[in-house]
């Protein structure tokens, strides 16, 4: 039968399906209190892995708190932040496998971090210095690292997702035990991008994880004004592929979801859908006011769902952690923070002859001709292009 | 008559399109509640309800086949696309759809009720993705009008045109100066004639052509230049696609000589064919060859955004290169 349904049943008179014919639970493990429900089946976790997972997280809240307020003071151009969502994106990060390759939407840093992206690294691409890995030539949070799996992000939405069912098709065919993990938010899936991503990902075998981060809000747009179906994972269903809808501000909820996704994923070279049920805490980005289209109550009642607190309490449940530490390393990291920020403000921004590089692998003779007649123009002109004048 | 800036003035535009046709629909990424990123269509959803204002979910394609589907079954289906970097994904609808609907029925289905509005352009440190001017890949498709307004006035003017207009209009709107340019737009409605340039400067030595905000540079350079005792004629191309030949032609017969500015890379840019045109159309009259002054062929940079940029001290310079030939 060349129709690949799974009917079994036949029925001869009209009954439609709707939205709550499929009945989604979903994954809670962490409860507020930092206990975990009763027969909760834990993640492997152990104490360098919980310690290791919450030093992002605190990296991550102080990084977006201080760079918030470096792009305030004029700094920088343009942040982002990832509160509320730091459980969804550690969570899933900390399952995988450093071999896996993470091809994310924007919001993500706290998944390079995990990787080892260092805060220099970090300070570099805010501030678009010479020594950014991009060459300053994307808007600050446009992180990618090679040697870290991590693809260079890029602002159109969804664009990743069929590109990392590519990439976990390939990974299978070079034959190593490797995915590809694939961010986006609920917003994104409304995108052409992500249908024809996630039917290729189920009809090719591509061992590739699509990560929901279901926040909320897409800019101003609500959820219910973005889909009125049940939510993103219904459609992983209808693509045939294994799903799960997880809260994604429970930490080992969202580790347990991906390591078994992961696990799945690699054994039977398919795809799996995760929904990540959050919050953004914050604006969209620091060119986005919320007050023009959410209350304060709605934000303060997510404000007690703050996965890091909740996770900070299961550890020192847990005994692996102390107040005392915990504000240590705040200020561990505030410090390295502005120390490194003082020092990637005053690096020089990348030379001019970056400026046509990597357009291709060489310079095309047109290119080095522009160039050469931008730096004889500079040097006529040097006031009027400081960031070239006296280096051309 | 106020003084309003753009973004006022084309709010003012869609509110008198919305009232008096009440076939008019208004939508796109968060232009409901919130108005839009840029507050473009702030308060048209509460005076013309959210049947006719409102979000569309995030994609650009179901909203180019969406406006498509509207205007082809009589509406008239105003759509915004967030950033023209981000029009991209609805390219196969704009292309193969909007522009051909008439031409590939024999005229028995037309979707002319459909204006895609979207902000282009740099200056705004806005790297690859929230910069970028993609007026020729349009411009090279035939079916659809290209309109670039270049102040508040023009832009009021111009919209209500391109949204009344019989056919299918993509109306850039220069984001860079949406608030620093202000001025004098009348209360009432008015229609600016697509089609037509405008001679913004009269003068005899070069002209200088463009269009969107990088009129307010070539004036600029045109300025310099008149302190070097060149005579500059500037003209605002406003609609690239159907070009008015004939307005440009003219002046180039007068001041022998032309130059074209645009922010997109030089290779494959609007100005390459209206330089082809232009030789045709007054080869005996040109006194140097015709001045391309544009982005350079590489993706739109961040850090170096003002290299990049056709500036007017780069156009200045080629003013009088020109002259000088």
């Amino acid at each position: 039968m060349s129709n690949a349904t799974s009917s079994t049943e036949t029925v001869h008179r009209v009954s439609f399906l709707d939205k709550d014919s499929m009945n989604i639970p979903i994954l809670k493990i962490l409860q507020a209190d930092g206990t975990t429900y009763e027969k909760a089946v834990l993640p492997v976790i152990d104490q360098a892995l919980a310690e290791k997972i919450y030093d992002t997280c605190v990296f991550t809240r102080v990084l977006d708190e201080r760079m918030l307020g470096a792009q305030r003071q004029g700094r920088i151009s343009f942040y982002m932040t990832c509160t509320g969502e730091e459980a969804s994106i550690i969570g899933s990060t900390a399952a995988l496998d450093d071999g896996d390759v993470i091809l994310a939407q924007y919001r993500e840093h706290a998944a390079i971090r995990y990787r080892g992206f260092t805060t220099e690294q970090f300070m570099n691409q805010l501030f678009s210095n010479e020594k950014d890995l991009g060459k300053g030539r994307q808007m600050p949070i446009h992180y990618g690292s090679e040697a870290l799996n991590y693809q260079t992000i890029s602002s159109p939405l969804a664009t990743q997702i069929p590109q990392a069912t590519g990439v976990g098709y390939s990974l299978k065919m070079l034959g190593k035990r490797n995915l590809a993990i694939c961010y986006f938010g609920e917003g994104a899936a409304s995108e052409g991008d992500f249908h024809a991503g996630l039917n290729m990902a189920a009809v090719l075998n591509s061992p590739t994880i699509f990560f929901c981060r279901n926040n909320g809000y897409a800019i101003s747009t609500p959820t219910e004004e973005q889909f009125v179906g049940n939510g993103i994972a219904s459609r992983g269903v209808g693509y045939g592929m294994h799903t799960i809808r997880v809260d994604g501000n429970d930490m080992l909820a969202v580790l347990a979801a991906t390591q078994q996704a992961r696990a799945y994923a690699i054994e039977n070279n398919a795809p799996v859908l995760i929904e990540a049920m959050t919050y953004r805490l914050g604006a969209h980005s620091s060119s986005d006011d919320p007050s023009g289209y959410r209350s304060k109550e709605e934000e303060e009642k997510w404000q007690m769902h703050d996965p890091v607190k909740r996770f900070k309490l299961w550890m020192m449940n847990k005994g692996w952690l102390t107040e005392e530490q915990d504000n240590q390393l705040y200020d561990k990291y505030r410090q390295e923070v502005l120390a490194e920020l003082k020092v990637a403000e005053k690096l020089p921004l990348p030379h001019v002859d970056t400026l046509i590089q990597d357009v291709y692998d060489e310079p095309t003779p047109r290119l080095k001709a522009q160039l050469e007649s931008l730096k004889q123009h500079v040097k006529k002109y040097p006031e009027s292009y400081p960031n070239s004048a006296g280096r051309v | 008559m106020a003084k309003i800036n753009m973004l006022q003035a084309i709010n003012d535009a869609l509110s008198i399109a919305m009232e008096t046709d009440d076939k008019a629909m208004l939508f796109g990424e968060d232009v409901g509640h919130f108005g839009g990123v840029f507050r473009a269509t702030s308060g048209l959803q509460e005076k013309f309800g959210k049947q006719r204002c409102f979000n569309s979910p995030l994609t650009e394609q179901g909203i180019a086949g969406f406006a498509n589907g509207l205007a082809s079954n009589g509406m008239t289906a105003i759509a915004e696309i967030q950033f023209a970097d981000y029009i991209f994904p609805a390219i196969d609808q704009i292309v193969n759809e909007t522009a051909k609907f008439r031409y590939r029925s024999g005229n028995e289905f037309n979707v002319g009720g459909v204006t895609f509005r979207t902000p282009y352009g740099g200056g705004i440190a806005g790297g690859h993705y929230h910069s970028q001017s993609p007026e020729a890949y349009f411009t090279q498709t035939a079916g659809l009008k290209v309109v670039v307004p270049r102040n508040a006035y023009q832009a009021k003017g111009l919209l209500l045109a391109s949204i009344r207009d019989k056919n299918p209009v993509i109306f850039f709107e220069p984001k860079r100066i949406y608030r620093a340019n202000v001025g004098e737009v009348p209360d009432e409605a008015y229609e600016i004639e697509l089609g037509k340039a405008e001679v913004v400067t009269q003068g005899s030595d070069i002209t200088l052509l463009s269009w969107g905000a990088q009129m307010e540079i070539i004036e600029d350079a045109a300025k310099m230049a008149a302190k070097k005792g060149i005579s500059c004629e500037v003209i605002d191309l406003r609609t690239l696609a159907p070009w008015d030949v004939e307005t440009v032609a003219n002046s180039v017969r007068k001041t022998g000589r032309l130059l074209i500015n645009h922010e997109a890379p030089l290779t494959g840019g609007f100005a390459g064919e209206i330089a082809a045109t232009i030789q045709e159309e007054c080869f005996l009259h040109l006194e140097s060859p015709i001045a391309r002054v544009c982005g350079l062929d590489t993706p739109y940079p961040l850090v170096h955004e003002k290299e990049y940029m056709p500036d007017a001290l780069k156009t200045f310079e080629a003013i009088k290169a020109s002259v000088k030939f």
